[in-house]
């Protein structure tokens, strides 16, 4: 595979998909401090929101520590060079949040909807695009349907004005051939002009392969996290894919050195469990299911003392989709009762 | 008995299960169906249905409102044209009962709601389905105890999402949380919808939170959800409670399944169903109170 000197633009996920990992509590201090670092490693791009994106504040998917107003308006003056983003996710959040979100000052806007339903984003992305975005339309639960019809759906939001389109790996369930199917397709169907991007999880293991697949293929924003601070056993590791991408003589833009330590100094110490691959982080990639759901599961097979492995296997044979974390209790609850049934 | 006769506009899906609705009834009359496309499947089955059709929209209505003595219509298109149609019948006094999300007339959500309405509007509102769903459990909390926050999320099938919900998905999700606020009676509300493409397609799914403000008084709001429910099995059968309530803290959390009888729209469009039956259910009440004011000189 020949990197060199390819541009590779790279998007920090910690502060916000790593909202997932810290039931959304991070801190202002910590939002500031890790952001001032990533800024200062040359990181070009930081998301920053609820782990749902705009409006994910919720009982279902829990409530913040702070509203994506007080953590946009903390981060984005402290920056010098690098931009800011916010997630959105039709459905949860809406035009009124992507307002809010403009005003305090990001540059980009990432629209969100499950692979199949890109038709609701017409409005988000049109909007964005209006208010003169960089506007991403995001797809995810890619590995769900097939790259053709993959590829139908970055064109609806390519039409609705999207200047980049992401095949997004929720599940972290994808194999590099898997990637490099839809990124393919993507490159020789999208308009020359419009970018690609790909954002993986680490739950096989296969984020920094499938990450390079992605770029091999034509991608060129790639998705991760310091530390691999995100859902699941994480996205793909920053630092480790600045230091590959190094080796293979890419553009990156990245200082090594300060990224790997704001990754050790900043954000492993204040992770409330490791982010790996355990049998839980497994399974969701295994069995292809949303990567925030883990700690959902974890938490339900306390309260209903069903295997949180169990759940998350049933909820893949359900063909749940992100944002569906209301059916992890009541899924735990149905099974539970069947077990006691089945006991009695 | 004499029927109170009724126009739908829109000949979608909505339109269409309505008009299976309105037949069974015992004093409604659907009359006319109107669309725009003069080839559409909806209005080629409804002329079938014996039913008087026309694609020339809301204006190929209102020359025959007073002839065919049209009490009531359904406007079952969407929000952006609403306005429209409702004043245009409103003006020939006849009632408008509001299936999109365009929310110009006051909500109603028949057990909750539809006996207080004031008899002489002129338009009310269905909400949404999500609202139709889940507020009357916001409701069934609320009278209980005081609720600080009420949030729903229903999920729905892909296949039961028409194009005008996906065209304006912010409607849905600003008018439910409005409802669940003005109807369900939470203080504060939020709405979030979800669509899953799987097949077979789900039943429509929906959980209902409410954070009260003081500790739950479990088995009161308990007994007020599933005599609520039964409220809402009389006129949607396939409304169940699959889980809950469950009690956590303040919170009260609520897990439904919502089948649709099947009329038209298939079974798992429970979603659909619903809205199309309270709207049924709202215009037969509408519909004995003018049979009631007009019995007197009518006897003959």
């Amino acid at each position: 595979m020949d990197l060199k000197n390819k541009k590779v633009t790279l998007h920090d996920m910690s502060l916000r998909d790593g909202m997932h990992a810290k039931q959304h509590q991070i801190s202002l201090d910590e939002m500031v401090s890790i952001a001032t670092g990533l800024d200062q490693a040359g990181i070009p791009l930081i998301e920053v929101t609820h782990g749902d994106g705009l409006g994910g504040s919720s009982l279902n998917y829990g409530f913040p520590a702070h509203t994506d107003e007080e953590y946009l308006s903390a981060v984005i003056p402290k920056m010098t060079q690098a931009k800011v983003s916010a997630l959105l996710i039709p459905g949860i959040g809406t035009v009124d949040h992507l307002k809010m979100a403009y005003d305090h000052g990001v540059s980009t806007i990432r629209v969100a909807t499950h692979c199949t339903e890109a038709d609701v984003s017409q409005q988000h992305i049109s909007a964005a695009r209006k208010m003169g975005l960089d506007t991403v339309g995001f797809l995810m639960m890619g590995h769900m349907i097939s790259p053709e019809e993959l590829v139908a759906q970055a064109k609806l939001m390519e039409s609705y004005g999207a200047n980049c389109i992401y095949c997004t790996d929720s599940a972290g369930y994808m194999l590099p051939d898997d990637v490099k199917a839809r990124i393919g397709l993507f490159r020789s169907e999208l308009h020359k002009d419009t970018e690609i991007g790909f954002h993986g999880h680490h739950n096989l293991g296969m984020s920094i392969p499938n990450s390079l697949a992605a770029l091999e293929m034509g991608a060129s924003r790639i998705d991760g996290s310091v530390a691999g601070l995100g859902a699941g056993a994480g996205n793909t590791p920053l630092e480790v894919f600045t230091a590959v991408l190094d080796r293979m003589g890419a553009n990156h833009g990245i200082d090594l050195y300060k990224i790997m330590d704001v990754a050790e100094d900043l954000v492993t110490p204040m992770m409330d469990q490791p982010i790996r691959i355990d049998r839980n982080s497994l399974t969701l990639g295994y069995a292809g299911v949303y990567s925030s759901f883990l700690l959902f599961a974890e938490r339900a097979e306390k309260k209903y003392g069903v295997p949180a492995r169990d759940i998350l296997l049933e909820l893949g044979r359900l063909k749940t989709v992100g944002g569906q974390e209301d059916m992890i209790d009541d899924t735990a609850m149905t099974m539970a009762k069947a077990l006691k049934a089945g006991k009695a | 008995m004499k029927k109170i006769k009724c126009a739908l506009i829109g000949s979608g899906n909505i339109g269409t299960d309505l008009l299976y609705k309105l037949q069974r009834s015992d004093i409604l009359e659907p009359v006319w169906m109107v669309g725009i496309d003069p080839d559409s499947e909806g209005l080629a089955r409804a002329r079938e249905l014996g039913i008087k059709t026309t694609a020339d929209g809301i204006d190929g209505l209102i020359p025959h409102i007073e002839a065919d003595e049209i009490k009531i219509a359904f406007d079952a298109t969407s929000a952006y044209v609403h306005a429209e149609n409702s004043a245009k019948v409103n003006e020939k006094g006849v009632l408008m009962i509001d299936l999109t999300p365009a929310a110009i007339g006051p909500f109603c959500v028949p057990p909750v709601n539809l006996s207080q309405l004031n008899s002489d509007i002129k338009n009310v509102n269905m909400v949404t389905c999500g609202g139709q769903a889940t507020i009357p459990m916001v409701a069934a909390v609320s009278r209980v105890q005081p609720v600080e926050y009420g949030e729903i999320v229903a999920t729905v099938s892909s296949k039961s999402v028409g194009p005008g919900t996906r065209q304006n998905i912010d409607e849905f999700t600003r008018t439910t949380s409005g409802a669940v606020e003005e109807v369900g009676g939470a203080k504060k509300g939020k709405a979030i919808i979800i669509i899953n493409p799987a097949e077979p397609p789900l039943l429509m799914r929906d959980t209902i939170h409410c954070l009260t403000e003081t500790t739950p008084d479990q088995e009161a709001i308990t007994e007020s959800v599933l005599q609520m429910i039964s409220e809402v099995q009389k006129y949607v059968p396939g409304y169940k409670l699959k889980n809950g309530p469950v009690f956590d803290g303040r919170k009260v959390s609520i897990f439904l399944e919502v089948e649709g009888l099947g009329d038209y729209l298939p079974k798992y469009a429970g979603n659909l169903d619903i809205m199309t039956a309270s709207a049924a259910r709202t215009a037969e009440m509408f519909a004995q109170q003018m049979l009631d004011n007009t019995q007197p000189d009518s006897q003959n």
